[in-house]
């Protein structure tokens, strides 16, 4: 390990106690599968006959959304230089509030967005911020065609105006408040899942 | 140009890294407000301070080169002696983190009427600034004035004391020639040629290299070299030629003339003869050795226009790296009340 770091999705030992796993590696396949044929069907209303590798490219939020982006533009046949990944921690507008740093990354958009129909993609959909300042990062690098917003999981909870084209499973009735929802993609994590946690106090 | 890590050995690492930093996330527990030497720094900091430098690193490739994370900031830049590149560089990060700069020139300000340096930046601070940025020629003055002051306040050369960032980003420059993604420096044998003794690059250079691991061996002329460098944990030469063959990276010192009181060696061409970095000396060096220079260049003294200029050197890559490295530094620091 480089340096001493804690963990925000599962606390410091991993995996916790009170969880449970709402949906196993098959199910997150078939999930994301089912997803990639929505928004094959969505790009091909935009784009009509135009192949999607010249008018379409996935950009997802890291460190999940990227995953789940690089999965979907190989099910969509997208090449590589077709896919980005965001880091969107200088956007974020809680940049402010002490406490750890968060390790800035490199984003990673090695195409030129003008023009494309780009879909931006991350794990668990909430309050909408993420994805607020994705675009926000997004919009930095050109003016893409339009923008799509494919999520994993709905959660519920939205404090903006922001509303996904495509959801693989809505969970916002699935969980209380002082629940949690996680995803883990293979080879970020150990195995592909979508855990409900308990998060008493946290 | 866009800063990449190449080598094969980074590829491998870099994928592991990052799997288990994704898994380990996601924070670090950054506590300086200020930035005055590399000694006060970890070498865990050190790698942190460096891995966020990589994070900003390809801002500057974008079409807009701007990010909000310092919106609403505002940057001082206090130099008291000349600059080129690092006044410029601190002025282009803090701009690219979209932070506000001011600039003070000493001549022609209250400073040239003989305010002293704690009332000039008391006053600058009351005027709501959030980081000042000091180069003077007294070793200690940004001490000072991070005592003096409730902003931050990062050290961009002081005397000949420390100079932090140009330590962080030749560290950041080794690390990325030779394909060190986690920033670990061991195994690598570094020499720093020339005049040490009134190098502040030196001093923060010995610092950075020897926290990440390196060794390092400190070539010069007996009277640019006093023994007491020994005590930071190098090795202290006097025969370039012999310790050629047996490093990985010359990082070559500007012959500092405006510092140096009495005759220090007897002659330019004879410090040029046995220490400057010639097209035939390098030839006894390792293949694939890095040159580095601080800038701004003494070509024909320390270092050939061949050289400098030639595949080995990273001189410009220096230059590059020190705008994320400041960018880091920036970022971290003011994120610490």
């Amino acid at each position: 390990m480089i340096f001493t770091v804690t963990d925000a999705r599962f606390g410091e030992r991993g995996y916790d106690t009170h969880m449970q796993t709402f949906a196993d590696a098959n199910a997150v396949a078939r999930l994301i599968d089912d997803l990639g044929v929505r928004i094959r069907g969505d790009l091909t209303g935009a784009v009509g006959d135009a192949p999607l590798a010249d008018t379409c490219a996935m950009v997802g939020i890291q460190s999940r959304g990227d995953v789940m982006a690089q999965r979907l533009a190989a099910q969509l046949e997208l090449p590589n230089d077709r896919v980005g990944s965001l880091d969107i921690t200088l956007y974020r507008d809680d940049l402010s509030e002490v406490g750890p740093q968060p390790i800035v990354r490199t984003t990673e958009i090695p195409f030129a967005i003008d023009g494309l129909n780009i879909v931006l993609v991350d794990d668990v959909l909430m309050s909408g911020r993420s994805v607020r300042a994705a675009m926000q990062s997004l919009m930095d690098f050109g003016r893409p065609r339009r923008l799509w917003l494919a999520v994993l999981v709905d959660r519920g909870g939205r404090e903006l105006p922001i509303h996904p084209d495509q959801v693989a499973v809505d969970m916002s009735n699935a969980t209380t408040n002082n629940q949690q929802v996680a995803v883990t993609l293979t080879p970020t994590d150990e195995r592909d899942a979508i855990i409900i946690q308990d998060c008493d106090g946290a | 140009m866009r800063v990449t890590f190449t080598s094969r050995r980074q590829s491998a690492h870099k994928a592991e890294g990052s799997i288990e930093l994704a898994k380990t996330k996601r924070g670090f527990d950054w506590k300086h407000k200020h930035l005055l030497t590399i000694a006060q720094l970890s070498s865990e900091e050190i790698r942190f301070l460096l891995q966020t430098a990589h994070g900003f690193s390809d801002v500057s490739t974008r079409s807009i080169k701007k990010v909000p994370a310092l919106r609403g900031k505002v940057v001082a830049n206090l130099f008291f002696e000349d600059s080129t590149r690092t006044r410029m560089s601190f002025h282009l990060a803090a701009s690219r983190l979209s932070a506000d700069v001011v600039e003070l020139v000493a001549k022609g300000s209250s400073v040239a009427k003989g305010e002293s340096l704690r009332d000039t930046a008391r006053n600058i601070e009351a005027m709501g600034v959030d980081v000042i940025v000091v180069r003077h020629d007294q070793s200690g003055a940004a001490a000072l004035l991070a005592d003096s002051v409730n902003c931050s306040v990062i050290n961009a050369g002081d005397g000949q004391h420390a100079h932090p960032t140009q330590g962080l980003l030749d560290a950041y420059t080794v690390a990325q020639r030779l394909g060190r993604d986690d920033f670990d420096l061991s195994g690598i044998t570094v020499a720093i040629v020339g005049d040490i003794q009134h190098s502040r690059v030196a001093r923060s250079n010995i610092h950075a290299m020897t926290k990440l691991g390196a060794n390092v061996i400190l070539v010069g002329p007996p009277t640019l070299l006093p023994s007491g460098f020994s005590q930071l944990g190098c090795e202290l030469a006097h025969d370039f030629d012999e310790v050629l063959p047996r490093v990985d990276v010359i990082n070559m010192l500007r012959v500092q003339f405006e510092r140096i009181q009495s005759q220090a060696f007897p002659s330019v061409r004879e410090y040029a003869a046995l220490y400057g970095l010639t097209t035939q000396r390098l030839a006894q060096a390792k293949p694939n050795v890095t040159v580095m220079h601080p800038g701004p260049l003494n070509r024909g003294i320390e270092i050939e226009s061949a050289v400098a200029d030639g595949p080995q050197s990273t001189v410009l890559a220096q230059v590059t790296n020190g705008l994320a490295v400041r960018m880091g530094v920036l970022y971290l620091i003011t994120r610490v009340k």
